[in-house]
């Protein structure tokens, strides 16, 4: 295996199809870019050499040439594009309603087919581990074809002569023969009025623009990788973080993820929704809904920065850095971390306050008191020396096989067994209260206890999240769309003129848009006598 | 010759670019798999806290007043029921390992201090419990589900991890695991 | 503000009339011997289009004001919207290529999308929290704009087709290319019988289970298809043919299965009717008028279309679409079935452009394809919305 030293006297590497100097074709060579089958040249790659098929001795370039066939990619992309598909026939798991167990949830709403579809594990395909490798591979394909690709197709392009050989003008697309005389002069300065970049070697001539749209694709597959890349930083734990926080109004409490740094105080929730009155422009709209549409979660709240040598849970000196009101689309920010609202509950019980009187007449009151359900006193004195004493506090109060007992720690649904003592006695009597409840255990009481009224507070879910990869993410992203754009919006002109003793040829070639070089070729030849080239091809269909 | 020479030219660079690639897809395929684990797992070093201790007017115990000590932390609130169900298992064999050098903590997660001080009370228990009322400490071990026990030996190392609900025996083997020697 | 709304919408069936009247024009310069846009009747055509697309500009401006948000936040403005920029794609190319022909294919089906957009709620409707972005805007107008020069290079491919494929013998080609055409004319039959039946205030529930719970459910269609395990409570003497398999769950499933049945038959109607006339293949009775067309130039229309088209389409229904996601919901990327779909149509073009740049995909094949890319958008604008839906199903 030699390199190919062409009739012009260049030498050219092994695989080469067309002479990057001077285009002729390459003995031996053709069938690479199927150039035997057609009277035109395939001028994809310039011709250059890229991957040898002869060096396929070892795996490591067999597997090489693997990933940097356009083929394989072209089938990458193809199943990607058909297993992405599949994952959107039933909901992904996060999709399913909360507390759904997947394992039952696909086969009771979709039958035989959503029982396969979980046994095959597309409720999780995105994040499957066949799915992660389709997109790596991918990635690798992208490299490769990258790298096997740019630098022959640089080599040709720098290499390349105005002086050409005569096959190579007569197989390109466009071109004409001229006999008789031409004005080269005018042609030269048409051409650069159109901003051609002419070079000129004895009567051959090249000119050339937006060369620089032949590396958009490359500039574009850079982008993309780096895009991938930083995708994949996320399994860094020091880049990302992704938590999540209840805070009830009037709490502060220590953001998660931020070992202990941060906190967080919710100083008040708010609701709002689309009042018709308010909104006429919407009345149409709103009436048609059964629920009140929402316009508005936001969460007020101040966050916190811990100045004391953290000792996690021991009580913390805080300094505010950050008072900020979280809504939906506009997350609040600080040190790299932001906080987004994400969730609420409304209508927590903060305070019951009850009023104590004679069983049967609501007017002989023998005081009140309120309880704060968060901590509650065991004893509560009343004005006319009366006692009540909480024997038991269940938050969430619910019945469990005929025992009460509490859900949760959340004051959702309070409820208490009161010792009351009326003043001067030394005995209880047994009271059972709580929302919409109030059972006498005796039924002997010659005291009631009345819910006299309470406060509530809502709960806002904050998602705590920081994310480092997303700078490359959108750098990935940016010369992505740079690298797209200089491909595809601008594009690579040639045209070639050569001049024997008594005859002008002519050829020209684009990667694409001929429309677009036909009229510039139109324009640059007007009254020089040079012959309008044709388009040699014609598709058939 | 020049010809080898840049065949094993390009040899190099194609195997460096491989192995470059195949340790990014490797990365991101172990990324992908140890996704959910836990933050202090056996064989790590327990993390340090400090909190308020039940009954003792509002003292603070921290881990590292333990230290040289086998230490059972147990995560644990009023209204869970298997937590409850244990409570009676770890007060009766709290005695016979303090001597031995073992102590047995309760981190609990209640909001309302008087619910478990009746708790406390009723069970008579005398090992100390801290009241995490934040969640701090909990979020610090990754404590998902209760209850969730840790078992760290003198040095301070998280000898095991058990999540959900323990058995007398059971109970009486790990301690033992973490009984200091000598 | 109800006057803005008025003139709003008038303003849309003046456009909507406009753009029918410049089909016509460039219906007119078919077949005639000028291919540029000299002809009379092509010079009459791109002026009406341009009209048309002004005053559609201006039921946009007037909603906009009327609304106080973009009008781009339902199906309906959306859709109009899509409609809108394919009229506004067509005008750029025109006047890069000069080619009458295409303004004849694009019209119809701007026109359809249009028509299709008005069968849904057209009320003025409030933004969820999650809305309320600028980049909602940002992202929704972009991948619009992207969407509809992609349509433009279908428009093109569907031109190629009809011009080249051979018609004397049956095959393959031919048969796709007639089943295109019946799913425009399905999208023909679902406005016409959606408004035929809108005319007459016609409404029939049924009450049937779902999660549990019987609830009523609206149909606005006779019913073909019932809900599963459904009981009619109208006194309509129309009884359901057949349930709706039971899979299809959700308030409206059924009835949008019915609505999907009522479109395909009348879809199959009016392809009849239109084959009984003509007598022969619908493609093979047009090709003739396509002669004159240069199927070297309509390819090119159509690989520029999509050269043009996916940068933008990337930039709207990917980057734009990411940077609101990571705003309103913290993450830029949720696999929700729009976004996914999205990404597909991103892999098809890339695909159609590396076939076409790398393998050298020409004339039939990539008229194809740019046949099968349109498909996968309209996909994703009506299936994905109506079936599959998710976070998007708003709109």
């Amino acid at each position: 295996m030699n390199r190919i030293k062409c009739e012009c006297g260049h030498v050219n590497p092994e695989g080469t199809v067309l002479c990057e100097a001077c285009g002729k074709p390459v003995e031996g060579n053709q069938h690479i870019d199927g150039n035997e089958k057609d009277k035109l040249l395939n001028m994809r790659y310039e011709g250059s050499a890229r991957r040898s098929k002869t060096y396929n001795r070892n795996l490591v370039d067999k597997t090489w040439n693997f990933f940097s066939s356009v083929k394989v990619g072209v089938w990458l992309i193809v199943i990607t594009l058909i297993a992405s598909s599949l994952g959107t026939i039933f909901p992904q798991e996060m999709y399913i309603p909360p507390g759904a167990d997947p394992a039952t949830h696909y086969e009771e709403q979709y039958g035989l087919a959503g029982q396969i579809y979980y046994q095959l594990g597309f409720h999780n395909l995105y994040s499957s581990l066949w799915y992660m490798l389709l997109i790596a591979l991918i990635g690798v394909s992208l490299v490769i074809c990258s790298i096997d690709r740019v630098v022959p197709l640089h080599r040709a392009l720098k290499k390349q002569k105005p002086k050409r050989h005569h096959t190579f003008l007569k197989r390109q697309r466009l071109f004409s023969q001229t006999e008789g005389d031409v004005d080269i002069e005018k042609f030269i300065s048409r051409l650069k009025k159109q901003r051609y970049r002419v070079t000129r070697q004895d009567d051959s001539i090249l000119a050339e623009k937006g060369r620089f749209s032949r590396w958009g694709p490359y500039v574009n597959h850079i982008g993309l990788i780096i895009f991938l890349l930083g995708a994949l930083l996320r399994f860094i734990p020091a880049m990302y973080v992704d938590d999540f926080v209840w805070v009830r109004e009037g709490e502060t409490v220590v953001i998660p993820s931020t070992h202990g740094e941060y906190y967080v105080k919710n100083k008040n929730f708010i609701l709002e929704t689309y009042n018709e009155k308010e909104n006429e422009r919407f009345q149409a709209a709103l009436q048609q809904e059964a629920a009140p549409v929402p316009s508005n979660y936001q969460t007020n709240a101040v966050i916190y920065k811990r100045t004391d040598p953290r000792v996690v849970g021991a009580e913390p000196e805080l300094e505010p850095i950050n008072e900020a009101e979280i809504r939906v689309n506009e997350p609040a920010k600080f040190n790299g971390f932001a906080l987004y609202q994400s969730s609420f509950q409304q209508n927590e019980f903060t305070k019951m306050s009850f009023k104590l009187h004679e069983t049967g007449n609501e007017e002989k009151v023998l005081g009140e008191f309120t309880i704060d359900l968060t901590s509650p006193k065991t004893e509560y004195e009343l004005d006319s020396g009366a006692r009540v004493v909480i024997d038991q506090y269940y938050p969430e109060y619910y019945l469990d096989n005929g025992e009460p007992r509490s859900k949760s720690k959340y004051p959702k649904n309070p409820a208490f067994v009161f010792y009351v003592y009326p003043p001067g006695e030394e005995k209880p009597e047994i009271s059972f209260a709580g929302i919409g409840m109030n059972i006498d255990a005796t039924g002997e009481n010659d005291y009631k206890l009345n819910l006299a009224g309470f406060d509530t507070r809502d709960v806002t879910g904050l998602t705590v999240k920081k994310d480092y990869t997303l700078p490359f993410l959108g750098i990935g992203g940016l010369i992505f769309m740079i690298g797209v754009i200089q491909g595809m919006y601008w594009n690579h002109r040639r045209i070639w003129l050569q001049k024997s003793k008594d005859k002008v040829w002519i050829a020209g070639h684009t990667n694409k848009n001929w429309y677009g070089i036909k009229r510039d070729i139109e324009k640059v030849i007007e009254g020089t006598g040079i012959e309008m080239p044709e388009d040699q091809q014609q598709l058939k269909g | 010759m020049d010809k080898t020479k840049k065949k094993r030219k390009r040899l190099i660079f194609r195997s460096a670019v491989l192995v470059l690639l195949l340790g990014l897809v490797a990365f991101a395929v172990i990324g992908n798999l140890s996704k959910d684990n836990a933050v202090v797992a056996e064989g790590e070093e327990a993390p340090n806290f400090q909190l308020k201790q039940f009954g003792t007017n509002g003292k603070t115990m921290s881990l590292e007043d333990l230290e040289g000590k086998g230490v059972m932390l147990n995560f644990w609130a009023t209204y869970c029921k298997p937590c409850e169900a244990e409570m009676p298992y770890m007060q009766k064999l709290y005695p016979k390992y303090k001597d031995k050098g073992v102590e047995i903590v309760g981190v609990n997660l209640d909001a309302t201090k008087m619910i478990v001080n009746k708790f406390i009370d009723e069970y008579d228990l005398t090992f100390p419990n801290l009241h995490d009322e934040g969640g701090q400490v909990m979020d610090l071990y990754n404590v998902g589900q209760i209850p969730s026990t840790y078992f760290i030996n003198e040095d301070g190392v998280v000898v095991e991890k058990v999540v959900g609900p323990l058995t007398l025996e059971k109970l009486d083997s790990y301690l033992q695991q973490i009984q200091p020697k000598g | 503000m109800g006057d803005l709304v008025t003139i709003s919408s008038n303003l849309l069936y003046a456009a909507f009339i406009i753009y029918l009247v410049a089909t016509f024009f460039f219906g007119a310069t078919v077949g005639t011997k000028k291919q540029d846009g000299k002809s009379k009747a092509g010079t009459i055509g791109i002026t009406l289009t341009i009209i048309g697309f002004l005053t559609q500009v201006g039921y946009f401006i007037t909603r906009w004001i009327a609304s106080q948000h973009a009008p781009v936040s339902n199906l309906f403005e959306f859709t109009t919207f899509f409609g809108m920029m394919m009229v506004f794609a067509f005008i750029i190319i025109y006047f890069i290529y000069r080619l009458n022909v295409i303004g004849l294919f694009t019209l119809p089906v701007a026109l359809l999308i249009i028509a299709y957009a008005s069968m849904f709620p057209r009320e003025i409707s409030p933004l969820v929290p999650s809305l309320k972005s600028h980049w909602l805007y940002i992202h929704v107008t972009t991948a619009a704009i992207g969407e509809a020069i992609l349509a433009v290079s279908f428009a093109a491919g569907l031109i190629f087709l009809i011009r080249q494929i051979d018609q004397t013998k049956k095959s393959k080609h031919t048969f796709w290319l007639e089943f295109v055409i019946y799913a425009i004319f399905s999208t023909l039959g679902f406005v016409l019988i959606t408004t035929a039946f809108g005319a007459m205030d016609y409404e029939t529930k049924f009450e049937a289970p779902l999660d549990g719970q019987v609830v009523t459910m609206d149909y606005h269609l006779p019913a073909i298809a019932g809900p599963h395990d459904g009981e009619s409570v109208s006194e309509s003497t129309i009884g359901p043919l057949f349930e709706t398999p039971e899979w299809m769950r959700g308030q409206e499933a059924s009835s949008k299965f019915n609505t999907l049945l009522w479109s395909l038959l009348t879809g199959l109607v009016i392809y009849g009717i239109v084959r009984l006339i003509l007598r022969k293949r619908v493609a093979a009775a047009i090709q003739p008028k396509l002669q004159k067309v240069s199927p070297d130039l309509i390819d090119e229309v159509s690989y520029r279309a999509v050269s043009i088209g996916f940068p933008v389409f990337t930039l709207g229904a990917l980057i734009f679409a990411m940077i609101w996601a990571q705003e309103a919901w913290n993450r830029f990327w949720g696999w929700d079935p729009k976004e996914v779909w999205a990404l597909i149509t991103w892999l098809f073009y890339a695909y159609f452009l590396h076939l076409r740049l790398s393998r050298g995909w020409h004339g039939t094949k990539s008229a194809w394809l740019a046949v099968g890319g349109f498909a996968i958008i309209m996909f994703n604008l009506i299936a994905v919305n109506l079936v599959i839906a998710g976070l998007h199903s708003y709109a």
